[in-house]
């Protein structure tokens, strides 16, 4: 009983874990094998379907592009605004706009985009003008492309943002003393800093997956369902609109955690990898 | 190996003079221990011959080549940091093979060589642990076979012992000494600790605000400083601001006996350093003689053979310290508390020049 306060916070995370993630999830679960006659696989089934199949389909290249866009560009932006000799100011901009930016999703990320990069938007006009057509080239903000873009614009600050402490931990006396050993940066880069990176890079890459796996409003608002991603289907399926059996939509749910499960156990093995140096012996 | 040249080096930061007009000569093989306080440049003046500063004038010349324009890691120098600077996603052994390995040599070879210099700092037994797996005096010491396993012509080591205790620290220094003196490296230790610059150095150099105030053998500078600071620095005795006169230093009322004052004219600031080997102690009876003065004991500090007591003059109107060191058996009759004479041969004392005691 060395910190019984801690205990006390630790096992009321538990109950609200238990209540509000396990409890559900396992109902969920129990919902998709069952109907009126008993257990039925029948549900699970549908997610076999084409319609389904396509959804998981975009959702998956949806959350890997644009968590893998997020991570790398986010990661270069974190770099160097954090490197000692950038601008104070500059790093100041950098964090509170990331702050901002990086919960700013829904309905109103989706009608900035449209403001701007729709077929009638701003940017779209100005670089009309200039004799770049976005559009006849092949571009469109409501297909999923531009899905992957609106996203990476919340996806790249959330990296900025949870990537930052780790990179502030990186000693400058490491880098120091590889360049007095003789290394170039490139080498201390490939053989100290971003092997001390990866199981930050690792994590964050998770954390941008399973934001953008579980993201719903902007994705609906901007393309009303013409692009069906697992949330938006699950939600067809809870207004009725589709089919008038909530199994379906628990099966798609349990779907999406085992996808989730699958990733972050692939991860687990990774980062075990990639931190074995600090797992004490 | 080589001779280390620092000629003429200045640095400012922000327009504040950090280095001004540095000149230091190393010869080959020597190990030269940098004392000073702390924000005195020390580091600066490191990090310079290093290759991450560029000096704003000077030129640090390294076996008579001129490398001030060399980047860090052209230069050869091998520095050991303060702490922490192992990478900690390496063994201890990648950790010292990774000079070898970034400079291209095989890998047998890298291991060989990493392996040797574990063993000389003897941590053979502990190449396959992390940095956090390792006490810190197992950290400095794989740090400083890292630094040595790309054969440096010059080892910078910046305060690598203060970040451990006691006990560690006085065996490591013991260590880098044994093996500065295996490799023949030229090296300058920077350290903010008197005692260890003065045991392991073949020659000290004092710093302060930016200078080398005095460059000599321990034995110099403990018994001949050239600055009231560097006496004071070294700790090594009394110093007091006072006024040449004659065969005497003036200091308030107090006339000191000193014949050195004599080579400064009459009248002109100096500084009086008294060390305490020289000052013999009196029960108080009497007259005070011409030269000596008195004072009530204050603490004495039992050192074994020696006792060093401390006394503070009588009748001065800024305190004024005198350590005597009496052979034990007759520091008993000087409990604190008891009023004595303290006096010395007038040739002991030393005499600098100038008033100002921050110098
Ligand atoms: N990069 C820097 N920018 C500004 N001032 C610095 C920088 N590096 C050192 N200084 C200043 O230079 C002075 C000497 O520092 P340093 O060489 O680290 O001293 P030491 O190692 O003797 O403690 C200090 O006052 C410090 O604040
Ligand atoms: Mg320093």
């Amino acid at each position: 009983m060395k910190a019984p306060i801690a205990w006390v916070f630790i096992a009321a995370f538990l109950v609200v874990c238990a209540v509000f993630l396990i409890a559900p999830t396992a109902m969920l679960a129990v919902q998709a094998v069952t109907d009126d006659d008993g257990l039925t696989l029948q549900y699970v089934a549908t997610l076999g379907e084409y319609r389904y199949r396509v959804a998981f389909a975009h959702s998956l290249y949806l959350s890997l592009t644009s968590a893998t866009v997020g991570v790398i560009a986010g990661g270069l932006i974190a770099f160097a605004v954090l490197k000692p000799d950038a601008p104070r100011l500059l790093r100041v901009v950098v964090t509170s706009f990331s702050a901002v930016a990086a919960n700013f999703a829904g309905v109103p990320l989706a009608f900035a985009f449209i403001a701007t990069l729709g077929s009638l938007g701003m940017l779209t006009t100005m670089l009309k003008n200039i004799g770049i057509d976005l559009y006849a080239i092949g571009f469109s903000l409501f297909s999923i492309t531009g899905l992957t873009l609106v996203y990476s614009y919340f996806q790249i600050p959330l990296m900025v943002i949870i990537i930052t402490p780790a990179i502030e931990a990186l000693r400058p006396s490491w880098r120091e003393a590889a360049e007095n050993l003789g290394a170039s940066s490139v080498q201390y880069w490939r053989m100290v800093g971003l092997p001390v990176l990866a199981p930050s890079l690792l994590a964050a890459w998770i954390l941008l997956f399973g934001s953008a796996f579980s993201a719903y409003g902007t994705a609906y608002a901007l393309t009303s369902g013409n692009i069906s991603l697992v949330t938006t289907e699950i939600s067809a399926v809870l207004s009725g609109n589709v089919s008038s059996e909530p199994q379906v939509g628990a099966a798609l749910s349990v779907g999406m955690i085992v996808v989730m499960v699958l990733v972050l156990a692939a991860s687990h093995i990774l980062a075990a990898r990639a931190s074995r140096w600090t797992v004490k012996s | 190996m080589a001779t280390v040249d620092v000629e003429g080096v200045r640095k400012s930061y922000a327009g504040r003079e950090v280095l001004s007009e540095m000149d230091l000569r190393m010869a080959d093989g020597e190990l030269i221990c940098l004392l000073g306080p702390s924000g005195c440049g020390k580091t600066t003046l490191l990090r310079i011959i290093a290759g991450f500063v560029r000096p704003d004038a000077g030129r640090v010349v390294v076996g008579g080549a001129d490398v001030t324009r060399l980047s860090a890691s052209a230069r050869r120098v091998g520095m050991v940091f303060q702490s922490y600077s192992l990478f900690p996603n390496m063994t201890a052994l990648d950790n010292v093979r990774f000079g070898p390995r970034v400079a291209g040599l095989g890998k047998p070879e890298q291991i060989q060589r990493a392996r040797e210099l574990l063993d000389l700092v003897g941590l053979s037994a502990h190449e396959a642990k992390y940095p956090h797996q390792l006490s810190g005096g197992q950290q400095q010491r794989v740090a400083l076979a890292r630094a040595l396993a790309v054969r440096p012509q010059v080892l910078l080591l910046d305060e690598p012992l203060s970040a451990l205790d006691a006990k560690v620290r006085a065996q490591l220094r013991e260590e880098i000494r044994r093996i500065q003196r295996d490799t023949g490296v030229t090296t300058v230790l920077v350290t903010h600790d008197q005692e260890e610059a003065l045991s392991i150095a073949d020659r000290v150099a004092v710093m302060n605000g930016g200078r080398l105030l005095q460059v000599a053998s321990p034995a110099t500078i403990y018994r001949a400083p050239s600055h009231g600071f560097v006496a004071r620095f070294i700790g090594s005795g009394a110093v007091f601001s006072g006024v040449a006169e004659g065969g005497q230093v003036r200091v308030e009322h107090l006339s000191l006996a000193a014949r050195a004052a004599a080579e400064h004219a009459h009248g002109t600031p100096v500084q009086i350093f008294i060390r305490p080997e020289k000052v013999r102690l009196q029960a108080m009876g009497g007259a005070v003689p011409d030269g000596a003065v008195s004072g009530e004991v204050c603490e004495t500090i039992f050192l074994g053979a020696l006792t060093r007591v401390r006394l503070s003059v009588h009748g001065t109107q800024t305190p004024l310290n005198i350590w005597a060191d009496l052979a034990s058996e007759h520091a008993e009759a000087f409990q604190p508390g008891s009023h004595v004479v303290a006096q010395w041969d007038p040739d002991a004392p030393r005499v600098m020049a100038g008033g100002d005691t921050a110098d």
